[in-house]
């Protein structure tokens, strides 16, 4: 049977970049407000336009986290890095079509780097220790990205998983560093005295710890979000979504395109580097056990469900993976089920989720919701003339 | 010296389960050019199955032959079901599909089994055998997964060369409109295909965990990726590759795992890939320049 070596028209290869632009990232290609001549009360200039959007973000965080409870706001903090990683991941996913099941490694990278610079004597700003996680993730990211810009499919999914498996090994074989199987405890940051002046202004109690590190999630969350949506409606959105779907015409037009791969790569790691710092301070533990390839697929469940190439679709998936457990956990203790068990239905569901989206609406839920709408506005069009 | 026997003893048995389980996923790679991700879930479900049989009383036996059948049942039906729609699409939907079986399976594994550690006793003794003061790393159970591996591919080579079905896979593998012109029902042959190869996965989900003697819902998590890589190493085109490939990769890592240390065989795995993908992206079989890595 090894006489076979080149089947003629193997079905499937090369799929992506002949049939592109194909429904699974219709959610990246939505064209803004203004292309498609609609009407709305946001300004035109796009930089304007987030920033509203940001501002308004925000003064609905500041109250949603003042006008819930602590535990509730220990919740936000793990959606804000899922989300925050997610966004990372469908700005690869979607934009630039690479997938990735090594950013659960890539968090990691963070999580270690925020976890060792907390335990120094004096700590160094929270501000600059975030810096670094990011800095020393992008590197990792650089170095992943150059391998991967010249992989395909299966084959960088297959690379990516097992950079998934082979990087928590680092983390037991220098255990005198990393902690070994048991990890590292991360200290809390101290919160400044203007924080706690601001929140008894605003609510008139003492702030937590929970509620400092819950803002700090919320404003990466936010800062990240914004800078990406910049990003994709810019130039270098455009060249991203140019590479994914027609390599060849990219090229003409004069693009790289292994270095626009590896930017996104970069890009994608940045974020993926600050959802682990985030991590670090919401979870107070940094262990190979939180970083497995669970945690990497969890994040691909997010951006597919929400919608590939969507920050909104990320956000909503993230959101899912934080609240959906919990409902199913009750839902499987209630079936006498013990805790561990109970737990692992959520992915059970996840996976399920995953190949159901995939063959009925692989465009996901705002993909799917921006297609009918198109569709609809369409039909409309043509009704009218 | 004794600890270089073993090793390279180690390396060849570990090796001859890697090599089954990448001719697995050359099997589907071929015929429908899709990496079964889940196959490593899909092969530690079927021998939970057999161990609750044997736990119930039942001997090894007839757990194989049971975790052989579901193995055979379950590919069918995920092919039939949620691969056929995929197929010839993007390759990223196709991709995310068997990650998502991934997930699913082996979660239902700890829902419907437990998540805790389970003992997985070896049909025959693990004892190595003894020459003089010498204890070599090869046991009478070694011996029989070493077998095992060698008649699943002795079997599949003659399927493939000297049977009417086998040149029909080969045939829809090869160009599926010709071969559906020449009356070749396509659409079975790639259900078989999947089926073959999902038994296949569950044998070498049976024999690795005799080999570990203990088994947990995740416990082929490490193996998939090292599947894999042996696929890569060889080519994902050839099943000679994939068994060399697998062989190759069994003694590298063994040796990663002797003399550096347990916890980095996953990071030389990754290097392996990385360097195989850069270097010789078609495997270190392929004859062609083509390149679809």
């Amino acid at each position: 049977m090894s006489d076979l070596h080149t089947p003629a028209s193997p079905p499937g290869a090369g799929a992506a970049s002949s049939d592109a632009p194909s429904t699974a990232t219709a959610a990246a290609n939505a064209s803004s407000v203004q292309a498609t001549g609609g009407r709305s009360l946001l300004p035109r200039n796009t930089l304007l336009r987030h920033l509203v959007v940001l501002v308004i973000c925000a003064v609905g965080a500041v109250l949603l986290l003042e006008s819930t409870d602590l535990g509730f706001n220990a919740q936000v903090g793990y959606v804000a890095f899922y989300a925050i990683a997610a966004g990372g991941l469908t700005v690869l996913t979607g934009l630039n079509g690479q997938i990735s099941l090594g950013h659960g490694a890539l968090m990691a990278v963070g999580g270690y780097t925020t976890a060792l610079l907390l335990d120094a004597e004096e700590p160094l700003p929270l501000i600059v220790i975030f810096l670094a996680a990011v800095a020393l993730t992008s590197l990792v990211g650089a170095i992943v990205g150059v391998a991967a810009a010249r992989l395909h499919g299966p084959y960088l999914a297959g690379a990516t998983l097992a950079l998934a498996v082979g990087l928590p090994g680092l983390a037991l074989y220098y255990n005198e560093l990393l902690g070994g199987e048991q990890g590292l405890t991360v200290s809390s940051p101290d919160r400044p005295e203007w924080f706690t002046e601001i929140i008894r202004s605003l609510s008139g109690g003492s702030p937590s710890g929970v509620k400092w590190i819950a803002y700090i999630s919320v404003a990466c969350l936010l800062i990240t979000y914004f800078l990406l949506a910049n990003l994709m409606r810019s130039r270098v959105g455009r060249t991203w979504r140019a590479v994914r779907d027609q390599e060849v015409a990219a090229e003409l037009a004069g693009i790289n395109l292994g270095a626009w791969r590896v930017t996104a790569f970069i890009v994608s790691a940045a974020a993926a580097g600050l959802a682990g710092a985030v991590l670090a301070l919401v979870v107070r533990l940094t262990a190979p056990t939180a970083f497995t390839i669970v945690l990497s697929l969890s994040l691909l469940t997010a951006i597919v469900i929400g919608g590939l190439g969507s920050l909104l679709g990320a956000l909503i998936g993230s959101v899912l993976l934080v609240f959906l457990p919990r409902l199913l956990r009750d839902a499987g203790e209630s079936l006498d089920m013990d805790a561990a068990q109970a737990a692992e239905i959520s992915y059970v569901v996840y996976g399920v989720i995953l190949v159901l989206v995939m063959l009925f609406a692989p465009a996901g839920l705002v993909g799917s919701v921006r297609l009918a709408w198109l569709k609809a506005r369409a039909r409309r069009a043509g009704a009218r003339g | 010296m004794q600890q270089f026997v073993n090793l390279t003893l180690g390396g060849v048995i570990t090796g001859a389960v890697y090599a089954a389980f990448a001719l697995a996923l050359v099997l589907i790679w071929r015929s429908t050019r899709i990496v079964n991700f889940a196959q490593g879930a899909m092969g530690a479900i079927t021998t939970f199955i057999a161990l609750s049989l044997i736990e119930s009383g039942q001997s090894y036996w007839v757990g194989l032959v049971v975790a052989l059948l579901a193995g055979l049942v379950l590919g069918a039906v995920v092919e039939r079901l949620v691969i056929r729609p995929v197929e010839g699409g993007p390759e990223l939907n196709a991709v995310i599909v068997t990650l998502g079986l991934f997930i699913a399976i082996q979660a239902l594994i700890s829902v419907l089994f437990g998540v805790n550690q389970r003992a997985f006793v070896a049909p025959f003794s693990t004892i190595g055998f003894r020459v003089g003061d010498f204890s070599l790393a090869l046991s009478p159970n070694t011996l029989f997964t070493l077998g095992a591996v060698l008649l699943v591919m002795i079997g599949l080579t003659a399927l493939f060369r000297f049977t009417r079905v086998g040149l029909a896979m080969r045939a829809s593998a090869f160009g599926q409109e010709v071969a559906r012109l020449l009356g070749v029902r396509v659409g079975r042959m790639l259900t078989l295909g999947w089926a073959l190869a999902a038994v296949v996965g569950s044998l070498a989900g049976m024999l690795i965990a005799a080999e570990v003697t203990f088994v947990t819902p995740t416990y082929m998590d490490a193996l998939i990726v090292f599947g894999f890589v042996a696929a890569v190493l060889g080519g994902l085109d050839s099943p000679i590759g994939a068994v060399v490939g697998g062989l190759l990769l069994g003694l590298a890592l063994s040796y990663v795992r002797g003399y550096v240390g347990d916890e980095l065989v996953g990071l030389a795995a990754l290097v392996i890939l990385v360097v195989v993908l850069l270097v010789r992206p078609g495997g270190l079989f392929s004859t062609t320049q083509i390149r679809r890595a």
